[in-house]
């Protein structure tokens, strides 16, 4: 078990899957953290040296804004746009896709899931 | 795909006018614009102006998060106030 940028305990997994357990790194930043580290990607986490697991963290600490803080970060940018009023602030705030997609149809990521709308006509055939 | 950085941002020539106008003026008074595609600089800080959304001048107040967004942005076009609920009595 590796703890790594806070409540992170990837398992035993290859290093760079296993990073992407981390908010805020993804396959790109993953494999470049084990470049940078000079660490093969077929290694697995629990085949790390304590050292090279102390390296791992360092890295992540000074050069990657994760877990807490990128969240933060996120919510702060939405944040911003909702106080300012702006359409994309609107969006937000209503729930809505905020890049201009259709709504007519789809949007459930959004929108949440469907609700039944009372005393539409059912189509039967 | 953004605008290239090297052409600068897009501005109605006019509103630079108008806006150093008002600002010479010292009266705070609204500016109307109807270049909803124009962006927001910095020199707009701290103005009032009455975007046109195709039938009001909606007022915006310019403060510094604002700079690199369009007027368009402030100025809703749409107006959806909700959907009845009471389809079902109309029904029966």
């Amino acid at each position: 078990m590796a703890r790594i940028a806070g409540v992170n305990i990837p398992t035993n997994k290859r290093v760079p899957i296993s990073l992407r357990y981390i908010y805020g790194i993804g396959p790109k930043n993953a494999v470049d953290i084990c470049k940078a580290l000079n660490i093969p990607e077929e290694r697995r986490v629990n085949q790390l040296t304590d050292e090279e697991i102390l390296r791992i963290r360092e890295l992540i600490d000074r050069e990657y804004r994760v877990e807490g803080d990128l969240r933060r970060e996120v919510a702060m940018n939405i944040k911003r746009l909702m106080d300012m009023a702006c359409y994309r602030g609107l969006r937000h705030r209503r729930g809505l896709p905020v890049r201009g997609q259709r709504t007519h149809t789809n949007a459930r990521t959004r929108k949440g899931k469907a609700v039944a709308i009372a005393g539409k006509k059912k189509v039967t055939k | 795909m953004p605008r290239s950085v090297w052409k600068g941002p897009f501005v109605d020539g006019y509103l630079l006018n108008k806006a150093e106008a008002a600002r010479a003026s010292t009266r705070n008074e609204i500016i109307k614009i109807w270049s909803r595609r124009s962006t927001i600089l910095p020199q707009f800080v701290g103005l009032t102006f009455g975007v046109y959304n195709g039938k009001k001048f909606i007022p915006v107040q310019v403060n510094e998060n604002m700079v690199g967004h369009k007027f368009g942005e402030f100025s809703p076009t749409r107006t959806f106030t909700g959907h009845s609920s009471d389809k079902k009595a109309k029904r029966g």
